[in-house]
């Protein structure tokens, strides 16, 4: 058991997804129950495969890569297929497994206009095996492709089944994150050439991993993409200055991926246009790529350029979480309202990373899954308004609890939870990260991280204020009369609470015991912390 | 008068060159190919034209057969005193140059039996082109590539102007032959300069003398020869400013004829440029890395800045090859420091380029088979009632603005490493000036993707096409190569490393 997971565990659970895909390309577009069928069987059972590994994995040593595959794949460049599942992967990945099969069962009966659930179906598992693959590749080239793939599947997701500004979205979407890429893959190739052989104890680490590394004297180029290689070398013998344009050109990849201010601006667009499900996979999973990169990639590869670009991070992030809270406000679009509120809350997530200690590394993990549960659940929400309401437009809806009052509950549940309420999985995402920045890692300005924590905090009153008042306006009162007798508006039916329920009790487990990933990420972000000296 | 000539000739010493047949046997088959394909169209007049296509594509086929005997043999032969060199990197690029003008024959095979247009002829002219393709793989003398040179575009000129009764054919035809035979001239003008100083024609001799020269005597004129020689050849690669005759031309063409221009001919330019540059001119990098910076910078920039405005999509094409061109001359000019990786990254881009190029024109032509217009507007709602040929133009439309998994990904990132790993200021800025140029080009690549899938058929018209066989072949080579050299690059690494190679060359 354990050698097959060893060597297949990773692999099946990455392509499964796609060999779904392909299943249900061979499948005729009229049999639709064999479609649906193959899209949920195979998230399923990459969902199985990934239990599998979970429970095989060695969470004592969750700081270590596990089920490692490497094989070669490009040798001209020395780019290895290498995949790995440590304690920083680990929560990503299960969020991933988690959410895809949800938002197949949300989509049973709703596949968006206009239709076309085979082509759907199959962009979905693509995307799938993509985001799984970015969190599992351990090779810059690797999560490079995968990163990329996720492009084109939710460029058309936006772009067929969305709203109807969807050309535009969909394209802003895409050039966006293109442009970031472009800058990230160049900044990739100049590590590979100037990254050097570390010294000391980082040098044997090196070594120790065989191969090509295994006679290296300090000082010999390392001319690899291999993340952990890399890692021990730590930007070694890369001038500083380089070394901070070079963070520069994956800030520009990450950063607008996560979406960090001032490169925010695709995302309400993206997440207004898109589909539900495009919505609730763009901010459960496609957005944590951004932050994920910056924790697994930018930040420990060139530690010396991270402590440099750190205050810049720190106050991009706060400057998004004031910035998206004010945004909230004026929204008179739910989920636009959603989306602004992404802008901050991922804002909390880099403000944590921002400060490259332990503990606000470790925060920023737990809000990325917890982030991806609250914002997906309040997108499937606000779709399943939208379906019954046709509008999303927050002047016009009202009286949700006495419409719809189970859906009124989990909307306001939602809420509750997105806006750091104690008990629930959002608060243990932004008060670590909020606390964190007390106490940046030595050499950061720590009058600028209190400030910014005093700024944070005073974000989580927004907070409190946009949501409540988005709720207020929504579920309380009467309807109005439009919608006063409207036999469309029903309340939760049972594909919904077969979508939905996961995530509710998701959030309340992840509130009640946050341990569950503070534990697993806790090692992992540690190493990472310790590598910028942190 | 010939006794006197006689006289002037060495005493009687000539010896005819030993010849090495397995070496020069791809030609041969072409030669010989070319010439049966005339032959019978004279004798058999019309019952041979239905067999002309199956016959090409033999001759062509049969053709790869001793660059495969010759790849697995592996050594590398010289013939003809140091003139004609048969190596891995011309192996690989005569196979190139096969396929694609077996791609191009299947794609012709419909469109010009329908359009009854001359069909002999037109096949027998592009197994001559491809002969000027393979002489230049290996040709190491500026004679010996002169004429591969004109034996590849007379054909093609021919070609252009097929649609005799269409006033764009015949446009695009004499464009393209104005400008190309005034391409001609720059470039023999910059060769007779070249020999003047050189004194030779083999390009390792004169690499020798232009050591030798330097900056003392004669250095002006090798700096006008270099730039005359290449500009002769931007002209063929069209790269900017001497791209005007690429779109009109690129449109007026019949559509096959088109593929094998943007494709085969563009590539045999980039083959000279690389038989001239690295075996030659590298001699000096002083001289030649800034004018294929500025003509690299150009070409992406403005290609891709009018390719945004364009609503034909076979001009949009021609103006995204003038980008491409640029995105290939990039790495000439970090051939000083990182010549083995400059070398490699512009035969990979351009064996994925023409998959993916190939592909994309094969598509064209099956979709306007249905409406029987370019514009991107006709191809509206296609994804509505040909989602198979959607899904197949998304990918080498993806490909083409470099996209994982697929081929184009790894074309534009073998450049960048060729870029960056020469560590100089002109290699980095190239590098980000592409990165800018890659983004801007992935609107364009989009719209023509957005425009299949999400807009509306124009007229309502949604029956499909039926595609002929021989089309889908096309399409089904093309695809195959777009996405297996995307996903498993290291095919096309290890048969393209051509390190050894580079390193013999100049040194």
């Amino acid at each position: 058991m354990m050698n097959f997971l060893n060597d297949w565990g990773l692999v099946l659970t990455i392509f499964l997804p796609l060999a779904g895909a392909l299943v249900m390309m061979a499948i005729p577009k009229q049999s639709e129950g064999a479609i649906k069928l193959v899209a949920l069987g195979a998230p399923l059972a990459a969902a199985a495969m990934g239990i599998l590994l979970m429970l095989n994995f060695d969470y004592g040593d969750s700081e270590h890569l596990q089920f490692m595959v490497n094989k070669n794949w490009i040798e001209l460049i020395n780019s290895n297929f290498i995949l790995g599942l440590d304690g920083l992967s680990l929560p990503l990945l299960a969020l991933t497994l988690f959410i895809v099969p949800l938002v197949v069962i949300y989509s049973w009966q709703h596949v968006p206009n206009p239709g076309n659930p085979k082509a759907f179906f199959t962009l979905m598992l693509i995307l799938e095996t993509a985001m799984i693959g970015s969190f599992l590749a351990q090779d810059l080239i690797l999560f490079f492709v995968f990163f990329e793939v996720t492009l084109l599947p939710m460029y058309f997701l936006i772009g067929v089944w969305g709203g109807e500004q969807r050309r535009y979205a969909s394209i802003k979407f895409f050039l966006y994150t293109l442009f970031g890429s472009a800058f990230m893959i160049v900044a990739f190739v100049a590590l590979y050439f100037l990254a050097k052989a570390p010294t000391g104890i980082a040098l044997e680490q090196l070594r120790a991993l065989g191969g090509s590394y295994a006679d290296m004297q300090a000082g010999d180029p390392l001319h690899s993409f291999g993340m952990q290689a890399l890692t021990y070398s730590g930007a070694a013998g890369i001038a500083k200055t380089t070394a901070i344009v070079i963070f520069g050109g994956m800030f520009l990849g990450f950063g607008i991926k996560v979406p960090m201010f001032p490169f925010h601006t695709w995302l309400p667009d993206a997440h207004t246009q898109a589909p539900t499900q495009g919505s609730v996979i763009l901010a459960a999973v496609l957005l944590k790529l951004g932050t994920y990169g910056f924790i697994r990639i930018a930040i420990p590869i060139i530690p010396v350029a991270a402590r440099a670009w750190a205050p810049v991070i720190g106050i991009l992030a706060v400057i998004g979480i004031i910035y998206g809270a004010l945004g909230c406000l004026a929204q008179t679009d739910m989920k636009r309202l959603i989306a602004f509120s992404s802008v901050s809350h991922m804002g909390y997530t880099m403000l944590g990373i921002s400060t490259l200690t332990a503990f606000g590394l470790n925060a920023a993990v737990f809000g990325m899954v917890a982030h991806g549960l609250i914002t997906g659940l309040l997108f499937f929400v606000a779709g399943s308004v939208k379906e019954r309401y046709h509008t999303l437009d927050i002047k016009r809806l009202g009286g949700l609890l006495i419409s719809a009052p189970k859906m009124g509950w989990i909307l306001g549940f939602a809420t509750m939870a997105s806006l750091g309420l104690p008990g629930l999985a959002g608060f243990w995402g932004e008060f670590p990260a909020i606390l964190s920045a007390y106490d940046p890692a030595v050499g950061l300005n720590v009058a600028l991280f209190r400030t910014l924590m005093v700024l944070a905090a005073v974000g989580t009153v927004l907070a409190a204020g946009y949501l409540l008042w988005l709720y207020q306006r929504t579920a309380f009162g009467t309807p109005s009369e439009e919608f006063e007798n409207d036999p469309n508006i029903t309340d939760v039916n049972k594909f919904e609470w077969l979508a939905w329920s996961p995530i509710l009790a998701g959030i309340v487990i992840l509130g009640f015991f946050p341990g569950l990933i503070f534990n697993v990420a806790g090692p992992a972000v540690e190493v990472i912390a310790r590598t910028v000296g942190g | 008068m010939i006794a006197i000539l006689l006289q002037l000739l060495p005493e009687a010493n000539f010896m005819s060159p030993t010849i090495d047949w397995h070496a020069i046997a791809p030609e041969m088959v072409i030669l010989v190919g070319s010439l049966v394909l005339i032959l019978l169209d004279s004798i058999k007049l019309d019952k041979a034209k239905p067999f002309m296509p199956t016959l090409a594509s033999l001759v062509l086929l049969g053709a790869l057969i001793p660059v495969i005997t010759l790849a697995i043999d592996g050594s590398t032969r010289v013939l003809f005193g140091g003139s004609y060199v048969v190596d891995s990197m011309s192996l690989v690029l005569k196979a190139l140059f096969l396929v694609s003008a077996y791609i191009v024959v299947l794609m012709s095979t419909n469109y010009v039996a329908d359009g009854d247009y001359w069909e002999s002829e037109y096949y027998s002219l592009i197994v001559a082109a491809v002969l000027g393709m393979l002489v230049m793989c290996s040709a190491r003398d500026l004679l010996m590539i002169f004429v591969a040179l004109e034996l590849l575009s007379i054909p093609a000129y021919m070609l252009a102007a097929w649609r005799k009764g269409d006033e764009k054919s015949n446009e695009a035809g004499l464009k393209y032959y104005l400008m190309g035979v005034f391409a001609s001239a720059v470039l023999l003008y910059g060769m007779s300069l070249m020999y003047g100083v050189g004194r030779s024609t083999r390009l390792d001799v004169i690499a020798e003398n232009l050591v030798r020269i330097g900056d003392g005597r004669g250095a002006p004129i090798v700096t006008l020869a270099m730039i005359f020689v290449i500009i002769g050849f931007a002209f063929k690669v069209s790269a900017v400013p001497f791209h005007t005759w690429a779109p009109d031309t690129y449109e007026g063409a019949p559509t096959p004829v088109t593929a094998f221009l943007a494709v085969a001919s563009k590539t045999a330019g980039f083959v000279a440029l690389i038989q001239i540059v690295f075996y030659c001119f590298a001699a000096r990098p002083d001289i030649i890395q800034p004018v294929f910076a500025v003509l690299a910078i150009l070409s992406m920039t403005v290609g891709n800045l009018i390719a945004l405005k364009q609503t034909n999509v076979v001009r949009m094409l021609a103006y995204s090859g003038i980008a491409q061109a640029g995105f290939m001359l990039a790495p000439f000019a970090v051939i000083e420091t990182n010549r083995e990786q400059a070398l490699s990254s512009i035969v990979i881009y351009l064996v994925i380029y023409a998959a993916m190029n190939l592909g994309a024109f094969a598509v064209i032509i099956a979709i306007t088979r249905k409406t029987r217009s370019a514009e991107i507007t006709s191809l509206g709602g296609l994804f509505s009632y040909m989602p198979g040929l959607t899904v197949v133009m998304t990918i080498f439309l993806a490909s083409l603005a470099g996209i994982p998994p697929f081929g184009g990904w790894y074309a534009k990132f073998g450049v960048w490493q060729a870029l960056i790993g020469g560590n100089t200021a002109l290699g980095y800025a190239l590098a980000i000036i592409m990165a800018i140029n890659t983004v801007v080009a992935a609107y364009y690549y989009l719209n023509v993707a957005k425009t299949m899938w999400f807009d509306e058929a124009p007229d309502g018209d949604t029956t499909p096409v039926k595609i002929p066989f021989t089309l889908i072949g096309a399409m089904g080579i093309a695809v195959v190569a777009t996405v297996l050299f995307g996903v498993l690059p290291g095919l096309l690494t290890n048969i393209s490393d051509f390190s050894p190679v580079a390193a013999a060359l100049g040194r």
